[in-house]
């Protein structure tokens, strides 16, 4: 569809490789070339991943950012969604509950820390608290959006088989804008990982991101810095490709053009 | 002679091909019953069904009751409602740190007073404007470019995915590393966040350019550069335009936290030096309410630059 | 020339005898809608008897009205004013016995064929219901794609699947938009027999709005025309022909001549 040479299937796999290839080569060769003592180089970088490995530090930090993840994420899903649906269903609650949304969504998570530290003090639930707020908007905008698209002959094909309103929702307007949803959904685990990062460098004292701040205060280990990021990236991208998975799935599939 | 099918009716095409006549092409001609290429089954006139439920334009809102508030009203009634509840909240507590309604009110005066609100507020949008605007300069002829040559892109994909997910605020300290303490780190973090999505958006809206129009400027006889510039970016710039949109509101997400990083102005510093030099939540929170009113405004200003007339063409055939 | 072949040849046409019982009744129909203080007139006395079983096509220009009026008669929409009574009860609010086929999008992507065939069979029992649902996937003729989803099937077969659907709840009539109106011209000509098929077996009363003249005078007992907006009933013509119709017959041009008259078009190209 664009350029026009059409390329192989283990091209797929090449160019990737080349390009990280290039890229760790240039990594390599400025950390060499400017004689920085303090930015690893991807050797140092590796050491230190396997040393995080080695004092089991680092999959007690993947567990308890994952963790804070699941639960605010989770209770971000649970909660959302219902009130996306209620919201993308009830074109006046809709109206009425929207400005609010619109005012509180631009303010960063970042910005909550502090009250979220009053309300629940340094620790998990701060973290917690912040995932869910982050992942709530785009969950619910995700569900509005999904519900005012949901095609009206399907609804009315809905009505014509006799369902009340409560059985519509549950057995058409909610399959009908699952897709979109689901964007929403994955996006919205984007966010998480990457606002429970930031609130652990602030919040707590434990997770990949505490990780990362500590291990530059604490004696500027700037190899278990980058390997932590690396972890960062490494994970998020599992998360974000998890959840592409399930858009695979038959019964949503319909609802995405195929990008590629 | 040319026969443009009805699939050719996404506008675009059609405005490219109208020009491409005027130019003096051969003559062209419109035959709009039948689909292109078999592909799709529609191109049929426009069913006269139109999908209301009610024949009258009322929301029908459910309200039992005698009490009409007038549409207009019914958000300000809930966020005043809102308010009153966070201001008998907090009175009931008064030992509680967070301020109410009023006490924000008061520290954003207090703010005005000082000349501060204003100073943060331009230091704020300074930084976001530098780190968004490079951000869109390199990315987005990048993303465009990678977009259309698919060995780029398989090779690039895998990377940026790996850093899309690190939060900017976790590059702080290679940030302080690289650009010591200072503003240039607070831009480069914004850079960090508003580079990657960017990228990501070019690259979905040369995908997104249905084939049609490659097949059209081909045609057609387009050089390269002309399709770049008559065809190319006409198909990318409303995708783009929402892509910068919501990039913006990630970089105004990240100045908060970029700031954070011993900056002294700003809103993000506001919000971090108010708790840490005094607990003065009632200034914490009124820079958290200015970050939202402004985040919101940017939004709105994004949004009516979508709306504007010359890019308001892509309609999808659904 | 026999056109739709497999179907029972009807030794006389179906004729809205007197005294028959009457299906459907609408009397003194009228819609209007508003539309920013502006009204706008859609139907205007609509008057119209449908017996049991019967088969009637309307026809009428486009943005004429014609799926206003189905709509009414489904019950999505109420009329300013009239009545449309069936079986002597009238018509309140969409009810699976009077379902509508529309012409496109209507199946339920996120269902396989089975899923939406039994998608208003719910109420009955497990068994009774894979009975039903591979019955009427017979009849529609999708064996071979149960399991398979909306996504997978061409144009067609998506309609067949609607029908399939709306028959599985045993309605007492069937209205249908346009159905074919989506589909390339000769997957129109085969749906259009596989309808008459369907029809001669189970026979229901049938509301089939089309634009397509051929398509009413092909299918129909009754032809039904419409004016353009506001919709009036400009004349009802009865189609004798027995099935299975001979379109080159002299009578079934001199119908189509008639209706194309009636729509006062030129049938000179």
């Amino acid at each position: 569809m664009r350029s026009i040479a059409k390329p192989r299937v283990w091209e797929s796999f090449f160019w990737p490789v080349v390009a990280a290839a290039l890229l760790l080569a240039v990594w390599h060769y400025s950390v060499v070339f400017t004689g920085t003592k303090v930015f690893p180089s991807p050797t140092s970088v590796q050491t230190g991943v396997g040393e995080l490995l080695q004092k089991h530090v680092l999959w007690a930090d993947i567990g308890d950012s994952l963790r804070r993840v699941a639960l605010g994420f989770g209770a971000a899903v649970l909660i959302g969604i219902p009130v996306g649906l209620w919201l993308g269903w009830s074109a006046a609650a809709n109206q009425v509950v929207n400005p609010v949304l619109q005012i509180l969504r631009p303010i960063s998570p970042i910005a909550w820390i502090p009250v979220a530290i009053i309300f629940f003090g340094v620790g998990d639930r701060a973290a917690i608290f912040l995932v869910f707020l982050a992942s709530f908007f785009p969950i619910v905008l995700a569900c509005v959006s999904g519900v005012s698209s949901v095609s009206p002959v399907l609804r009315s094909a809905g009505r014509n088989l006799g369902l009340s309103t409560p059985q519509l929702l549950r057995r058409v307007i909610f399959p009908a804008a699952l897709p979109q949803i689901l964007v929403g959904v994955r996006l919205a685990l984007g966010i998480a990982w990457v606002v429970v990062v930031a609130g652990e460098m602030i919040a707590v004292d434990s997770g990949l991101g505490y990780l990362v701040i500590d291990s530059r205060n604490s004696g500027k280990r700037y190899d278990l810095v980058v390997a932590a990021m690396l972890m960062i990236g490494i994970i998020g991208l599992a998360l974000d490709f998890s959840v592409r998975r399930v858009e695979r799935i038959k019964s949503v599939r319909w609802g995405f053009r195929d990008a590629s | 002679m040319f026969v443009i099918s009805g699939m050719c009716r996404q506008v675009g095409v059609q405005e490219i091909l109208a020009e491409l006549i005027k130019s003096g092409q051969p003559s062209i001609e419109w035959d709009l019953s039948q689909p292109f290429g078999g592909g799709r089954t529609t191109g049929t006139p426009v069913s006269c069904w139109q999908p209301v439920e009610l024949p009258l334009e009322t929301i029908d809102t459910g309200d039992s009751g005698q009490l009409r508030v007038p549409l207009w009203l019914r958000p300000q009634l809930l966020i005043a409602i809102l308010l009153a509840v966070w201001q008998v909240a907090i009175d009931r507590h008064p030992a509680q740190l967070l301020p109410g309604p009023m006490g924000v009110a008061s520290g954003i005066l207090d703010l005005m007073e000082h000349g501060l609100l204003l100073k943060y507020v331009v230091a704020s949008l300074f930084r976001v404007t530098w780190g968004f605007g490079l951000a869109a300069l390199l990315a987005i002829p990048l993303g465009l470019m990678l977009g259309w040559y698919r060995r780029g892109e398989m090779a690039i994909y895998p990377l940026v995915q790996v850093f899309r997910p690190i939060s900017p605020l976790a590059w702080i300290p290679v940030a302080i590393l690289w650009f010591g303490v200072g503003d240039m780190a607070a831009i480069f973090l914004i850079f960090v966040g508003c580079f990657f999505p960017l990228l990501l958006t070019a690259m979905s809206a040369v995908h997104g350019i249905p084939a049609v129009y490659f097949n059209a400027g081909r045609n057609f006889g387009l050089s390269s550069s002309a399709f770049v510039s008559r065809v190319l970016y006409p198909a990318v710039v409303p995708q783009l335009l929402t892509g910068l949109r919501i990039t913006l509101g990630i970089a105004w997400l990240v100045v908060v936290a970029a700031e954070m990083i011993s900056v002294n102005s700003g809103l993000g510093f506001l919000i971090v030096d108010a708790r840490n030099a005094g607990n003065r939540y009632d200034l914490v929170v009124a820079g958290m309410v200015i970050i939202g009113v402004i985040g919101l405004l940017l939004d709105l200003a994004m949004r009516s630059l979508e709306r504007v007339r010359s890019f308001h063409w892509s309609s999808s055939e659904d | 020339m026999e056109f739709f072949g497999g179907l029972v040849s009807t030794a006389q046409p179906v004729v809205n005898a007197a005294g028959a019982g009457q299906k459907l009744r609408i009397q003194n129909l009228s819609m209007v809608f508003e539309r920013d203080g502006e009204s706008v007139s859609a139907l205007e006395d609509i008057n119209l008897d449908v017996s049991e079983g019967e088969f009637v096509c309307i026809v009428g220009p486009s943005g004429c009205g014609k799926s206003t009026l189905l709509n009414v008669l489904a019950g999505f929409l109420s009329s300013t004013k009239g009545s449309v009574t069936i079986d002597g009860e009238a018509v309140s609010g969409p009810d699976p016995r009077r379902i509508l086929v529309f012409q496109e999008r209507g199946v339920f992507p996120w269902l396989t064929v089975e899923g939406n065939i039994g998608f208003g069979l719910s109420k009955l029992p497990r068994a009774k219901r894979e009975e039903r649902i591979a019955h009427y996937v017979q009849t529609v003729r999708l064996q071979g794609f149960e399991k398979a989803y909306p996504s997978d099937l061409s144009g067609g077969m998506k309609q067949r699947l609607q029908v399939a659907r709306a028959l599985a709840v045993n309605p007492d009539i069937l209205y249908l938009d346009e159905p074919f109106g989506a589909l390339d011209s000769i997957t129109r000509v085969i749906m259009r027999g596989e309808l008459m098929r369907i029809w001669q077996t189970e026979r229901r009363t049938i509301l089939f709005v089309t634009h397509d003249i051929d398509e009413a005078v092909q299918m129909a007992d009754r032809v039904v025309v419409l004016s353009s907006r506001p919709a009036r009933i400009k004349d009802i013509l009865t189609v004798d022909i027995p099935h299975p119709r001979n379109i080159s017959s002299p009578r079934y041009l001199e119908l189509r001549d008639e209706l194309l008259k009636q729509i006062g078009l030129a049938y000179e190209i």
